[in-house]
């Protein structure tokens, strides 16, 4: 069966808004527990995440006279929000919905099951004794379709934009969370410094990679291999570099992957590239904002190779 | 409480499962008995997780409201409808018999138009109709077939007598609710399946395929089939996306195709441009190309009707054919089929007046209150007259909406369309019913077993279409047929 462009476009964007989804139940949950650790001289709220998101204009637009409650009703619930938990998995149902002819049915079944929880649960709002169930089964449910696709759907061209989507929208993440956290800590911030460790190992949690960290790093939790575990790491599957692996894997699978390739190889040589000896937290958030700019040129790439081809004439 | 069959009354009209004084039909012991056996509150219980597997599912219809389009879950009553195989045979042959006779009549209209020059049918009948499709003369379609896929909607009277209502030739929907019907049913009732002999629907996906790959106009083992949907908008968008996955052919938008200066049509793939052979159309004639129709259509494909007239693409159901599909060409279909098949028609229709022919006109006029009145061009139960239960005003205003435009209407008598036993919130009443099974004509031709029983959930009413509170049922095939 062929591939439609403007499906494959859909499959790319499903992956992008579950993973999106899945990485922010995460990410909030594991902040969530962190910030019950902190006291509040710390000066660490919720608000942190919204940084994090990069939705920061959206959230001072809906929310002009924000109070505790509204960071973590914008991330989770907001339906205006299109960063939010609550609209990502629509989205993902919307495209799932608009190409479940090239998904197995159970796919269909499964993200409309999750969606319809999601929205029944987060009706007026989370509250903090639900919290941390709620968005568990969130993650867990996006992980049962992510399993669900690999072992119930050929691994042909429509699979490979779904690991696509996937894994910019990890490379994203990771390095979102990244440089938010180096921001904090390796500027030195004082209030901090009695909390380090704890706030490093809530770095790692948030892109699940602690317990992975623990084994193959062993050592105690020092903040350049923290860096070089999620950023460099080639075997975990949420470091930077691992997710640059799958994205020219999955596009070697393709046809006419050669602009898209180019894109991933620079990134690749950036990774390689890094240096921790020579940077300083100041360098090190100017090389993530030209890492995220070079993943919209891969972004870009793919969108030109694949989905807005014009090849009516 | 248990349900008490001998308290259950359908009145005047026809049971499909319960004979008199709650003694079962043929084929329908095994059910009633089942039903009999377990308590009111163990079949809510069925019910709400057939409702649960619907919703969970995704089986939806899209419908318009207050301005915004929503998906509802769709409406399924756990009792199935069950006809014995028998009777089913002497339906099934019917169905195909009118099919193959309208084929043949629309071929003729296309063509040498031998049956208008005969005067078995009026000229200006077809001349008038907004279906006849002036680009579609002289175009030879595989098989001489136009209409392929045809929904036939069958109700049945007090008397039992099953009568045609409608033949949809254009895009009938609702096939793929039949199939859901039975997955879900079969969840919720497996002992029966398993002890008694239900006919198997499943085929219906590989039959359509089967039967759009012998129109390809490239003869090959792998001809490039797709289904091609108006977008998520439409109301059947579910059922687009449901045949499609089911025949593993790729559902496609009019933004997805373009017809190229071979006069052959192609889809945008992630490869590049590539052929496509055959089209199960779900979108409507006018809407198809806007170079020949509405030329505003942004649903339809530039070109599209020059690919189909060199014969460099098949569609299905062929432009046109919905010239057959019409309330007052529907009134002729006896005549039809007795002109080119010479046989007398096995499914009969119901007795129609024409507004067209003045003394029946007259006759629909002054009976406005006993007749049903419909327009000849609508579907899905709109715009039309229930005299019965129509008040005195409603009768006068439809009277001079008749005689101003007397092609557009016909009259029926009112046809008690028989029940089934349907769960309501007071245990279990009988409810309207009527039947659409689906036919399939190309090389071959092929026809559910049943078809889709929609119901009319609502006590007393006899409109079961899904857009005005119409719900439906599995429809049950059972025993072996001679």
């Amino acid at each position: 069966m062929s591939l439609l462009s403007r499906v494959a476009e859909r499959a790319y964007w499903s992956a992008r808004y579950l993973e999106r989804a899945e990485n922010s139940a995460r990410l909030i949950s594991v902040y969530g527990n962190l910030l019950l650790d902190l006291p509040e001289e710390a000066g660490v709220g919720w608000d942190t995440l919204i940084d994090i998101s990069g939705n920061g204009d959206v959230y001072a637009d809906l929310y002009p006279s924000p109070n505790a409650r509204s960071p973590l009703r914008f991330l989770v619930s907001d339906g205006n929000n299109p960063g939010s938990i609550r609209a990502s998995l629509r989205m993902v149902r919307e495209n799932v919905r608009t190409t479940r002819d090239i998904f197995p049915s159970e796919a269909w079944r499964n993200v409309n099951e999750l969606y319809l929880y999601c929205k029944e649960s987060l009706r007026g709002g989370i509250s903090d004794r639900r919290r941390h169930e709620v968005l568990t089964r969130i993650v867990t449910g996006c992980q049962q379709i992510n399993g669900m696709l690999a072992s119930n759907m050929s691994h042909g061209p429509a699979y490979q934009f779904l690991r696509l989507g996937r894994n910019v929208e990890r490379a994203d993440m990771t390095t979102r969370v990244t440089d938010v956290a180096t921001a904090a800590l390796l500027k030195g911030r004082e209030e901090l410094t009695p909390f380090t460790n704890t706030v490093w190992m809530a770095v790692l949690r948030s892109l699940s990679a602690y317990q992975m960290y623990r084994q193959y790093v062993r050592r105690r939790i020092v903040p350049e291999d923290v860096l070089a575990f999620v950023l460099m790491d080639d075997q975990f599957p949420r470091a930077l570099r691992y997710c640059l692996y799958q994205l020219e894997t999955a596009l070697r699978r393709l046809p006419r992957p050669d602009d898209a390739l180019g894109a991933v190889a620079r990134l690749q040589r950036q990774v390689d590239e890094l240096d921790f000896n020579v940077l300083d937290h100041a360098g090190l958030h100017e090389w993530i904002d030209m890492l995220q700019l070079e993943l919209g040129v891969a972004h870009a790439a793919i969108h030109r190779t694949w989905f807005a081809l014009d090849n009516a004439a | 409480m248990k349900i008490d069959w001998n308290k259950y009354d359908p009145g005047q009209f026809y049971d499909e499962l319960i004979r008199e004084e709650g003694k079962p039909r043929q084929g329908a012991g095994a059910l009633v008995r089942h039903l009999a056996s377990l308590e009111e509150a163990q079949l809510r219980e069925r019910q709400a997780d057939l409702e649960r597997a619907i919703l969970e599912m995704g089986i939806t219809f899209t419908v318009y409201s207050e301005g915004e389009n929503i998906d509802r879950a769709w409406p399924l009553d756990i009792i199935p409808r069950i006809i014995p195989a028998r009777q089913w045979s002497k339906i099934r042959a019917g169905l195909e018999q009118r099919l193959i006779a309208l084929n043949l009549f629309i071929d003729d209209l296309y063509h040498e138009q031998k049956i208008l020059a005969d005067r078995v049918v009026p000229r200006e009948i077809i001349e008038s109709s907004p279906n006849f499709l002036a680009p579609c003369r002289g175009v030879r379609p595989p098989f001489g077939v136009w209409a392929n896929i045809c929904g036939t909607d069958l109700i049945r009277d007090s008397d039992g007598t099953v009568y045609v209502l409608e033949d949809n030739l254009r895009v009938p929907s609702g096939v793929s609710y039949m199939l859901e019907n039975r997955v879900v049913t079969k969840q919720v009732f497996p002992e029966l399946f398993a002890s008694s002999q239900i006919q198997s629907v499943g085929d219906y996906t590989s039959d359509l395929f089967d039967m759009l790959a012998s129109l390809s106009p490239r003869p090959s083992d792998y001809p490039e089939v797709v289904v091609m949907t108006p977008g998520i908008y439409n109301s059947a968008y579910f059922e687009h996306a449901y045949l499609a996955q089911g025949m593993g052919v790729e559902l496609v938008e009019g933004a997805d195709l373009v017809v190229r200066d071979d006069d052959c049509v192609y889809m945008r793939t992630i490869e590049g441009l590539e052929r496509v052979d055959v089209i199960y159309r779900r979108i409507n004639d006018t809407f198809l190309d806007p170079e020949v129709f509405e030329p505003d259509s942004v649903l339809g494909v530039p070109g599209l009707m020059r690919a189909w007239r060199a014969g460099n693409v098949a569609l299905a159901n062929a432009p046109g054919a919905g010239v057959a599909d019409d309330k007052v060409v529907y009134s002729f279909v006896p005549q039809i089929i007795r002109y080119y098949l010479d046989q007398n028609p096995i499914l009969p229709n119901v007795p129609t007046f024409l507004c067209s022919d003045e003394k029946s006109r007259e006759h629909v006029i002054a009976h406005l209150d006993e007749l049903v009145v419909k327009p000849a061009n609508e579907s899905g139960g709109y715009g039309m007259l229930v005299g019965p239960q129509a008040s005195k005003k409603a009768c006068r205003e439809f009277a001079d909406l008749i005689r101003k435009d007397p092609r557009n209407y016909i009259g029926q008598p009112l046809i008690s369309l028989s029940t089934v036993p349907s769960i309501v919130d007071g245990g279990i009443e009988p409810r309207h019913v009527d039947l659409r099974p689906f036919i399939l004509q190309g090389e071959r031709m092929a026809v559910t077993a049943g078809g889709l029983t929609r119901v009319a959930l609502r006590k007393g009413s006899f409109v079961v279409n899904s857009s005005q509170g119409g719900g439906s049922k599995d429809t049950w095939i059972v025993g072996r047929e001679q």
